[in-house]
């Protein structure tokens, strides 16, 4: 087990390095001069050179990528190149906000994914089966700000039930409102990414139906359906389990969108303002973090159904 | 126990899988069931424990001990099923749990169908385990099925199957999937156990070196219907249907030749 | 396999009718669309503006009077060019990979392995984001990050498909027999990785899609001036207190393409899988994933490698 952790970190922090390998080089293309931008066409030739060394942009660019690459080790981001604050700190401020709502979006899509799927799988010939399916196909089709827009129009505006956008701007000091902030944008991706989790789930249920261990298990004592959901679901959760990685780099992604349609205070949000106003600084510090997120729970995952497969753990011993 | 399989037809779509089997497994008997792969006789024994496919449907008369089987409830049947009834499947490999210890698995239908606790359960488990003659028992228990050997899972299938002490013992295939020594190993165990219990024995198989040696009498199965039956004896040395003989001719060609 | 029965397969399943179908629509407005549309998309007359959907506007019309079904009709062609774009670029870069990955010698096969289970898990949204802070926001952004991010995914499906199949008893039986590696992979590798890169092909096709109608919505995909379903339920997006229904067309456009795309990928993998066709109908063509069973002690797992369902819906 050990052997698989200490290598998989090494994928873990082998993927760090490149993507801010990738990061730092794709910003560092901007055609025209970050420093011009800043000063804008007010300012003199000799106001851009200064404000360039002083942004350290004259230095050789592997100088500033191991630069930036150290201040990531320490876990100082820098400071903005329009506000000159911190960017860690702005950072950790948002992403009370995402972390959250993040969560919240996972365990709607795996309650609405998971029952469902084998529902539709236990009822695979009837209406009610291929309504499911074909439902399911539909819902992960749609883009996931319309599904948002469609809710607002539903909950907020017909129904008046839940807040159509904004969060408390004294953050979760009463938690009851913040999240009920966050109810709406965690449904909007908890729909879409349910119901790409409600197919897998159910095309792994329609295995497990046919597993032999399940009639081995009705053979021995138990009514069919109890030996399907006792014996074929830990099985199906465990393949549910292996996708889970691949699914969370989703949730992040309609995070970036639900929390701009939603007007939500988060690092997506942030995200899409500073690569508007190009402050490549934030920008990395935001990518960065983002994509250290998604590598992060993609390795928590893998090690979680390491350990719980029986069947993986044996090279282990 | 008895069974009494009357006129039994299954079928699958339009297709009669099972055509009008008729079979009779007396108290203490030991019957077996051959025919190729097709004929049907896997499916009468999943009619018998009521575990058919989806839309398949069955026609005719199950009795046990005189009870009907044939349209009982669901609960009814798995009331019946692995207390009363111990099934053997054939492919070790797919009929055990990958991610259920050995043990729980050998202890499952004692757990179902009494009260027993967690520890006694395990205790039992443990002596079946020696019983099937699995080395280690009390480690093995605490394996998982990938762990073990073809053979090995053959045996805790056959634990988990005798475990209740049913009256009667369905093997389907039990050895097939196995190698010739594991098999003629299994094939053992199985005999002396069955002896030991004095269970009645439905053995399904499509060698018929193997049905001469566990059953007494049997039926022969061809395109779902019962093309012939009577003493393993008889059958072996006075076929009468062609399929029989087919049988008969393919042992032979098999076995050494003698002199 | 024939081409004449693989198509009529394709177009008997009605995943296949639909997204043929659908997809034929969607081609043959935005062709027309070049050059002629019922109203000038970009006509703005404020005195119409919110007009409910009436014979000379079927939509309705927008907050500044634009007529939506024009519009809509218009955006065909920009979903068109980015879908198609993707693709090739998608090809181009996972076909590349994936024959460095196969072919080269060992440790360029090894260490783009690792590269290529790196770069997998890298959201494509984010890569467009960095795109778009370097060279701003733009069409070409999206295309290129969607092009990158499933060509990546195309190479790993590929990569695994390819050297299951080398390995295969049957592979071996005819190298044995003196075929030449040419002719191994006409006759062998590719329509085994066929179906499989179709499919990934087709998913990659469905992301870009959703990725331009996100990327519009945020502001850093289609310009202005150039129509787009995203960016139309961005336009919208400000009004939606008062006028909720007008986003239903764009993202109603939207969901059926990408529908279309998806079940067009899995008719093509069911029509290609021959043991799928020799009449087992049901269970293979419903469900998304495969759900088959892999083997002796096999888990529950569909195989994962040919068919991921849809790593990330970028919206």
């Amino acid at each position: 087990m050990t052997r698989f952790v200490a290598g998989r970190l090494l994928l873990f922090v082998g993927g760090l390095a490149v993507a801010s390998v990738l990061i730092f080089a794709t910003l560092r293309l901007l055609p025209g001069d970050v420093a011009q931008a800043i000063a804008g066409t007010t300012g003199s030739p000799g106001q851009v050179a200064a404000l360039r060394q002083q942004l350290g942009l004259d230095r050789p660019v592997v100088v500033q990528y191991l630069d930036w690459a150290g201040g990531l080790l320490r876990l100082d981001l820098g400071e903005s190149l329009v506000t000159g604050t911190p960017v860690v700190d702005e950072v950790l401020d948002k992403l009370a906000v995402t972390l959250p709502l993040a969560g919240l979006s996972l365990v709607f899509g795996l309650l609405i994914g998971i029952p469902l799927g084998v529902t539709s799988a236990l009822r695979r010939g009837r209406a009610s089966g291929v309504v499911l399916g074909t439902g399911a196909q539909l819902l992960a089709a749609v883009p996931v700000v319309w599904a948002g827009m469609l809710l607002i129009g539903v909950f907020a505006v017909t129904l008046r039930l839940l807040p159509t956008q904004g969060f408390p701007a004294d953050g979760w000091s009463d938690p009851g409102r913040a999240l009920r902030s966050l109810v709406l944008p965690a449904l909007t991706i908890g729909i879409v990414e349910g119901a790409v989790l409600l197919r897998f789930t159910r095309s792994a249920a329609l295995g497990a139906l046919d597993q032999d261990y399940v009639r081995t298990a009705a053979a021995n004592g138990m009514t069919r359906s109890r030996a399907l959901v006792r014996h074929g679901l830990p099985n199906v959760l465990l393949s549910v389990v292996s996708i889970l990685g691949l699914q969370v780099a989703g949730l992040v992604v309609s995070a970036v969108i639900v929390e701009q349609l939603f007007t939500l205070p988060g690092l997506g949000r942030m995200l899409v303002t500073d690569v508007g106003r190009r402050d490549l600084t934030k920008v990395q510090g935001e990518l960065m973090t983002l994509t250290t997120l998604v590598l992060a729970i993609g390795l928590v995952i893998d090690v979680v159904h390491r350990r719980l497969d029986p069947r993986l753990r044996e090279d282990d011993r | 126990m008895s069974l009494v399989i009357d006129d039994l037809t299954v079928t699958i779509g339009d297709r009669r899988v099972v055509d009008g089997v008729s079979l009779h497994v007396p108290d203490g008997a030991r019957v077996g069931m051959i025919g190729e792969s097709g004929s049907g006789k896997s499916l009468t024994t999943l009619a018998v424990l009521g575990l058919l496919p989806d839309g398949a449907r069955a026609t005719g008369s199950i009795r046990l001990d005189g009870r009907e089987l044939l349209g009982a409830s669901e609960r009814e049947l798995a009331g019946l099923r692995g207390r009363v009834v111990g099934t053997v499947f054939q492919d070790p490999g797919t009929t055990l749990d990958p991610v259920v210890t050995v043990g729980r698995q050998i202890a499952e239908p004692l757990r179902l169908h009494t009260r027993i606790g967690r520890r006694d359960a395990r205790a039992r488990a443990v002596a079946a385990a020696a019983e099937v003659g699995l080395p280690e028992p009390e480690s093995v228990v605490d394996l998982y099925p990938h762990q073990l050997s073809g053979g090995q899972r053959q045996r805790v299938g056959i634990a988990m199957a005798l475990i209740n002490r049913p009256g009667l013992v369905l093997a389907d295939e039990p050895t097939t999937a196995l190698d010739v020594t594991t098999q003629a190993e299994v094939l053992a165990l199985f005999q002396r156990l069955v002896d030991e219990r004095r269970t009645s024995l439905l053995f399904v198989t499509h060698d018929l070196a193997v049905l001469s040696r566990i059953t007494d009498h049997a039926a022969v199965l061809s395109h779902g219907r019962v093309v012939e039956s009577g003493p393993v004896e008889q059958l072996l040395h006075r076929p009468e249907h062609e399929v029989t003989r087919g049988l008969v001719e393919a042992t032979r060609a098999t076995t050494w030749r003698a002199s | 396999m024939r081409r004449g029965a693989f198509v009529r397969d394709l177009l008997g399943r009605p995943q296949g009718a639909f997204g043929v179908g659908w997809l034929a629509v969607v081609v043959a407005c935005a062709v027309v669309s070049r050059f002629w549309t019922p109203l000038d998309p970009f006509d703005t007359d404020p005195y119409s503006a919110w007009l409910t959907p009436s014979p000379a506007h079927p939509f309705g019309t927008d907050s500044v009077g634009r007529d939506i079904f024009s519009y809509v009709f218009a955006a065909t062609g920009t979903t068109v060019v980015v879908a198609v774009a993707s693709g090739v670029v998608a090809t181009v870069v996972g076909v590349g990979l994936a024959a460095l990955g196969s072919l080269t010698a060992r440790w360029v096969r090894e260490s783009v392995a690792v590269l290529i289970d790196v770069l997998v898990a890298f959201p494509t949204l984010l890569i467009a984001m960095a795109l778009a802070a370097a060279f701003g926001g733009s069409l070409t952004v999206v295309v290129v990050a969607v092009g990158i991010g499933y060509g990546v995914s195309i190479a790993r499906v590929s990569r695994s498909e390819i050297r299951r199949v080398a390995r295969t008893d049957y592979v071996l039986a005819a190298r044995a027999n003196g075929l030449g590696t040419g002719a191994v992979l006409r006759r062998h590798l590719l329509p085994n990785v066929a179906p499989v890169f179709v499919v990934q092909l087709s998913l990659s096709m469905a992301t870009s899609v959703l990725a331009e109608a996100g990327l519009s919505f945020l502001g850093y995909g289609a310009p202005a001036d150039t129509a787009s379903w995203g960016r139309l339920l961005s336009d919208l997006q400000k009004f939606i207190g008062i006028h909720p229904g007008s986003v239903v067309w764009p993202g109603l456009a939207i969901t059926l393409t990408v529908l279309a795309l998806n079940l067009l990928g899995d008719a093509v993998r069911d029509a290609s899988d021959p043991r799928l066709r020799s009449g087992r109908a049901g269970r293979g063509a419903a469900a998304g994933p495969t759900g088959r069973p892999t083997g002796p002690t096999g888990p529950v797992t569909p195989a994962a490698p040919s068919r991921p369902v849809a790593p990330e819906v970028v919206s």
